[in-house]
């Protein structure tokens, strides 16, 4: 019935773009890092030479590499737990039987997610200014002195980290709300019935019925966030003393500021590497849920 | 507890996290019309009494802000037309016309879903530089019409269209063309709009792209001339946040607009995995 052949019609625009701008590039980005493409190759492509693995052996002896690897690591191991509990703290409130205004509130609440985060990250800069910025000023109520937070190396990334849960908590807290209303009600009855706390009950029931979203979620929110560069960016450009650089950052210096195309390649393929272990971990874990 | 003061404990609470989380943007809106220098004071105030739209005026007459608003819209627009043109029609090729490769290809698109789009980056640029799209609008849409998720969301929605429908508009001669413009559009509605809504606010809230793509001041997008803009006037909180509110707006205001759908299209793609 059928007519064969039309589909192709259909489907190669949009096939034809994706292999030129995106499987295209993909596969240069291999070729790119096996190469000491840099400025002058810009000017003139003969003066590229493959290097081998020459990139890869450089990156890996740059302590700079490693510090932004390490940032990133940071950034992700303290922020997605962080930015997992306020979604699922969120979504218990707004989920409970008790709450009224539940869509204004959702809607207050995802809010940060759709705005622009070079502008959010703006704001926050200034609310986290050590004098005139307003945090500072109700810790000060509480009794705490001033905290040079994105001044100082050691409370830089963890003020990012705290911009970065306010900015995302809203998006998983959608999809665990989601998940909290498929929980069937006779569930919270029966553990009710046999005398279950409100907390036994979140440990005992809630929290075993979320575990297949949270896993997901939580691997998706660690791959995004393997990609921070725009908050580093705008809040401390990299500092102070390269506390908050992270692989994308050191990727764009290396190819954009430096013009280092080749090494930035290398750094490249160890971001991709990176997102490709949790995937690939994600799949395992469907896997086994199947099995 | 009795019910009453769990009542007043989780609606409490809901109020003050809401309170916390609206802070920033309402900070924001109104520290932008606070008089120069009023917001580096202490305590630090919250509002002023002699609201100024001066720092909007600054803007638009100086900073070139109306320039880099009409390139956002260009950009964001462009990108959400074209993109929804090519993956619509794909992603309902993928689900109910049958072609050669199709299987394969399909799998290969699955594949691809797992590369991140910075790798693609640095080669990219060099393949725009040689096609002399680098500093142009178009270079900095170019990424958003390659959209491998958006193909699959549509694919999602098409499969549930009966093929009964499709094949009697056959037998009684519609062309194809007819048929996915009459037939397979009117069905695919919602999910089209909240492509669109999903494409619009990803190419308008995009950095990195659009900084690494553009090198001249005038074809600079809201976030690209944002983040210059504060490296230079870092002192001038109101105006920056004058910029971040002309920024933030229009997006915000979609979001607003169109909730139902952009929520759709998050539990949809959440589903999916």
């Amino acid at each position: 019935m059928i007519r064969r052949g039309t589909g192709l019609w259909f489907a190669t625009p949009a096939l034809a773009v994706i292999a030129v701008f995106f499987f295209l590039p993909v596969a240069g980005a291999l070729v790119l890092g096996f190469t000491d493409f840099d400025i002058y190759a810009i000017a003139d492509l003969r003066n590229v030479r493959f290097v081998g693995l020459r990139n890869f052996q450089e990156l890996l002896a740059t302590p700079l590499f490693w510090r932004a690897l390490g940032n990133t690591l940071y950034f992700a191991v303290v922020g997605v737990p962080l930015s997992m509990a306020a979604s699922v703290g969120a979504a218990l409130l707004l989920n409970s039987p008790l709450a009224r205004l539940k869509s204004f509130y959702r809607t207050v609440l995802f809010a940060p997610v759709v705005t622009t985060l070079v502008a959010v990250a703006l704001i926050w800069r200034y609310l986290l200014h050590t004098r005139y910025g307003l945090l500072n000023y109700g810790l000060g109520l509480a009794g705490i002195s001033p905290i040079d937070w994105l001044g100082n190396p050691t409370t830089a990334l963890p003020a990012i980290i705290l911009f970065s849960v306010w900015k995302n908590f809203g998006y998983n807290m959608v999809i665990v709300l989601v998940a909290l209303q498929q929980i069937p009600e006779d569930l919270y009855e029966a553990a009710s019935l046999d005398g279950a706390s409100a907390w036994q009950q979140f440990r005992h029931v809630t929290l075993p019925s979320l575990r297949p979203t949270l896993a997901f979620v939580g691997i998706l929110t660690l791959a995004a966030y393997f990609q921070l560069f725009a908050e580093p960016y705008v809040m401390t450009q990299g500092g102070p003393a390269q506390s908050t650089l992270s692989i994308l950052y050191f990727m764009y210096d290396e190819g954009f500021k430096w013009w280092n195309l080749g090494r930035a390649s290398a750094v490249a393929f160890v971001l991709f590497l990176m997102m490709f272990a949790v995937t690939g971990f994600n799949a395992w874990l469907a896997q086994r849920r199947a099995a | 507890m009795n019910r009453r003061t769990r009542s007043i404990a989780v609606n409490g609470a809901l109020a003050l996290v809401a309170l916390v989380t609206a802070f920033p943007l309402l900070w924001m809106v109104s520290a932008s019309l606070m008089p120069a220098g009023m917001s580096a004071n202490f305590p630090p105030p919250l509002w002023t009494t002699h609201p100024t739209l001066v720092h909007y005026r600054e803007l638009f007459a100086h900073a070139g802000f109306g320039r880099h608003f009409v390139n956002s819209a260009l950009i964001a627009s462009g990108a959400t037309l074209l993109a929804l043109t090519l993956n619509v029609m794909a992603g309902y090729a993928f689900a109910k016309l049958d072609f050669p490769g199709r299987d394969r290809l399909h799998r290969v698109l699955v594949a691809g879903l797992v590369i991140p789009a910075q790798v693609a980056m640095l080669p990219l640029f060099l393949e725009l530089k040689s096609i002399g799209l680098v500093d142009t609008l178009a270079g900095v849409l170019v990424p958003s019409l390659a959209g491998i998720f958006s193909i699959f969301l549509v694919r999602q929605a098409a499969l549930s269209i009966p093929d009964e429908l499709l094949d009697a508009a056959r037998i009684d001669g519609a062309s194809e063309w007819t048929i996915y413009r009459r037939i397979v559009l009117p069905l695919l509605t919602p999910m089209l709009v909240t492509l669109a809504v999903f494409t619009f606010l990803g190419a308008w809230n995009d950095f990195l792209w659009p900084l690494i793509i553009l090198n001249d001041d005038d074809r600079y997008t809201l976030p690209v001339a944002l983040a210059s803009l504060s490296r230079e006037h870092v002192q001038d909180s109101e105006l920056m946040m004058a910029g971040s509110v002309v920024t933030v707006l229009p997006v915000l205001a979609l979001f607003l607009g169109l909730q139902r759908y952009y929520l759709q299209g998050l539990m949809a793609g959440a589903v999916k995995g």
